[in-house]
């Protein structure tokens, strides 16, 4: 069953220039993305800035209004809702069901609120009696492995991990069916990184987390989560399950994009691989696939046709017009 | 697709001292007591060898680089160690006796030093175009005129790999990309020929495949013109992929120092051993869980007695490590600083 059905989204953001604020061009962050995410399923949705993975998050959680498309989410009870249209009032009772975790864990937490308070917020804004929250916050705090006395601190007192586990407890606070967590550990060090990852996959497991993860860093990504989309210049490139992607890519750009990590073995380091030239501009995106310029197996098609995203085997889709005649290197 | 990385074949001879750093101290001074931040450390720059400097924040990889080129913010001072260019040579010259602000030093840095900072914009001035900047460090440290500062300025954004550099000399740094503000970045402590580099964390705020170009171009300098590189970093990645020896640091002391295929091969330090495992890898098993290291870096207010690390390390020795501090690794030489590594002979790094 699926928790989350994205169809068709898409994001522009006008450019306005001039005295009369005329718009004069339109960046398209986000164009005609789909995909979903199961019960249960964690689905990381990488690439590079700019690549448009923050604003399909923002638009999930409806920090933005799509220009088109729809996000469907089902409710516990089977109800399918539409967030792409609602209205903030009729917003306002599904937010609790889809809850976020931040990238920074210094920025995102009140520093003259009490650890307590700042997990048991949104018990309180949705009316959970005070006896019941306090076991609640008790109860959290266990879960994301901190002493409950952590309780009666303020923020200050807690270095980048224990923060971060803090912004955890919050968003797990109402059992959501689905947290959005925007590059959670890529603030943090590597040894406190790995304590975070860990925790998210113990959570994973005992409470059956539906998520999102929208990361940058492909090593952590294939620790995290079950299936994969990559985006490039606002469009979906490729989805697939996370260890077909990474051995085994379907698009030139999951190929690029995994070459160019450095790897942890200096036997290995002859050549660096790096695509040449730069990410397109989302303003101005080049005509055809939006990667032509920068591949190197691009031909005349490619500059002017649009690949559609197409299932290559069973769950792996590609967009990518010579998908079927590739074999490109993934990592062993 | 792949930048290819040249070598010249008749590239300066390696391994001559370029720069020795030696117990070089320094303290961040505080309303109560002061905090040290570095404590006794020892490094050495060779000529067409890259240095990795790697730990996590607060290790004091960056201080390092700011005190070898006396510019330590406030309130940082030096209060002890030497940092010797050309060490050994009749112009030997120890750069932390030098005023921080003299002529000598300045003199120093940026022309025989040069400095690639994180995030490029930290470097360059919003106000003046990247061709008059580069301009004025070269005329800063060379009696050259303005037309032949121009025409070098654009052979540099060339040689750095910005296209078209006639034209891109008269941009502003924010009319720039991320990755080419970097080369612009590297450009500028390229300008006056330096044959050290300093390099913090050059390709971290970068993306993946931004990151991966810098990385080569870096490497095809780095080789062709001889330069000694120290190259800071916390990407355990990167260090595998540029450095030729590698300092691993701890709460501003070097724990381990080794060459790279020997680093990575046979750690010596508990803590370099736990920092490699957990490093997430692209190669792993999905949803496999990583090797920790329990708790946090303590403040260095706080560096916990004897071996600063004991309270993390899983092979602590009772009795031993939180009484003791295990003895540095002694400068140039291979080793750990650690009760388990003691054993083991220390070599001379070849």
């Amino acid at each position: 069953m699926n928790v989350l059905e994205v169809e068709g989204l898409t994001k522009h953001f006008p450019i306005r220039s001039g005295l009369l604020q005329r718009e004069t061009g339109r960046i398209r962050a986000v164009q005609d993305v789909s995909f979903h995410i199961r019960r249960g399923e964690t689905l990381a949705l990488v690439g590079e800035s700019g690549c448009g993975k923050t604003t399909v998050s923002r638009c999930i959680l409806r920090a933005l209004s799509p220009t088109s498309g729809a996000i469907r989410f089902s409710q516990a009870d089977g109800t399918v809702t539409d967030l792409a249209t609602l209205s903030r009032r009729a917003l306002r009772p599904l937010r609790r069901h889809i809850q976020m975790i931040f990238q920074d864990p210094y920025a995102s937490l009140n520093p003259r609120m009490l650890v307590g308070d700042i997990i048991a917020e949104p018990l309180l804004v949705n009316g959970v009696p005070a006896a019941r929250r306090e076991a609640r916050v008790r109860e959290l705090l266990d879960l994301v492995g901190l002493p409950a006395t952590a309780r009666t601190r303020f923020p200050h007192a807690f270095s980048g991990g224990q923060r971060q586990r803090v912004g955890i407890a919050r968003a797990l606070a109402l059992d959501p069916r689905l947290v959005v967590a925007d590059e959670p550990v890529s603030a943090l060090d590597v040894s406190v990184q790995a304590q975070i990852i860990n925790l998210l996959l113990d959570l994973q497991d005992r409470l059956g987390l539906s998520m999102l993860f929208v990361a940058h860093d492909l090593g952590v990504v294939r620790h995290v989560s079950d299936r994969v989309a990559v985006m490039y210049v606002g469009h979906i490139v490729e989805i697939a399950p996370t260890a077909e992607l990474y051995t085994r890519p379907r698009h030139p750009y999951t190929e690029a994009l995994l070459a160019a990590v450095p790897k942890p073995d200096p036997a290995q380091r002859d050549a660096i691989a790096a695509p040449s030239g730069e990410v397109a501009d989302p303003a101005n995106p080049p005509p055809g696939c939006a990667f032509h310029p920068r591949c190197p197996f691009a031909v005349p098609r490619c500059a002017t046709e649009v690949p559609a995203l197409r299932e290559t085997t069973h769950g792996s889709w590609s967009a990518c017009h010579r998908t079927n005649e590739l074999t490109l290197q993934g990592v062993v | 697709m792949v930048e290819q990385v040249m070598t010249n074949p008749g590239a300066i001879e390696s391994g001559g001292h370029m720069l020795s750093v030696r117990d070089l101290a320094v303290e961040f001074g505080q309303d109560r007591g002061s905090v040290r931040a570095l404590d006794g450390i020892s490094l050495d720059l060779r000529a067409g060898r890259v240095l990795g400097v790697v730990g996590e924040s607060g290790c004091g990889k960056s201080v390092t680089a700011r005190a070898i080129l006396g510019i330590l913010d406030r309130p940082g001072r030096l209060v002890g160690g030497r940092v010797l260019l050309d060490p050994g040579t009749s112009a030997e010259q120890n750069l932390a006796a030098l005023d921080p602000n003299g002529a000598a030093l300045r003199a120093v840095r940026g022309g025989r030093i040069g400095l690639i900072f994180q995030e490029p914009m930290t470097a360059l001035s919003v106000h003046y175009t990247v061709g008059n900047q580069i301009i004025e460090a070269i005329r800063a440290h060379k009696t050259l005129s303005k037309a032949a500062a121009r025409a070098a300025t654009v052979e540099l954004l060339r040689e750095v790999g910005i296209p078209r550099p006639e034209l891109r000399i008269d941009a502003y740094p924010f009319q720039l990309s991320g990755g080419l503000r970097q080369r612009v970045g590297i450009a500028m402590a390229l300008a006056c020929a330096p044959d050290i580099l300093i390099a913090d964390e050059p390709t971290t705020a970068l993306d993946v495949t931004t990151q991966a170009q810098i990385l080569a171009l870096l490497r095809r300098l780095q080789r062709d013109k001889g330069i000694a590189l120290m190259l800071i970093t916390h990407d355990m990645g990167v260090i595998a992929q540029m450095a030729d020896d590698v300092a691993v640091m701890y709460l501003g002391r070097i724990v381990e120092f080794a060459p790279v295929r020997r680093l990575f091969a046979a750690p010596r330090h508990p803590y370099t051993r736990a920092l490699l495992r957990s490093v997430p890898d692209i190669r792993a098993v999905p949803r496999a869980r990583l090797a920790t290291i329990g708790g946090t870096v303590p403040h260095p207010g706080a560096r916990p007695t004897g071996c600063a690390f004991h309270p993390r390390c899983q092979e602590m020795i009772a009795g031993r490590c939180e009484t003791t501090a295990p003895s540095p690794v002694p400068a140039g030489l291979e080793g750990a600083s650690c009760f388990h590594a003691e054993s083991v002979v220390q070599e001379a790094v070849v």
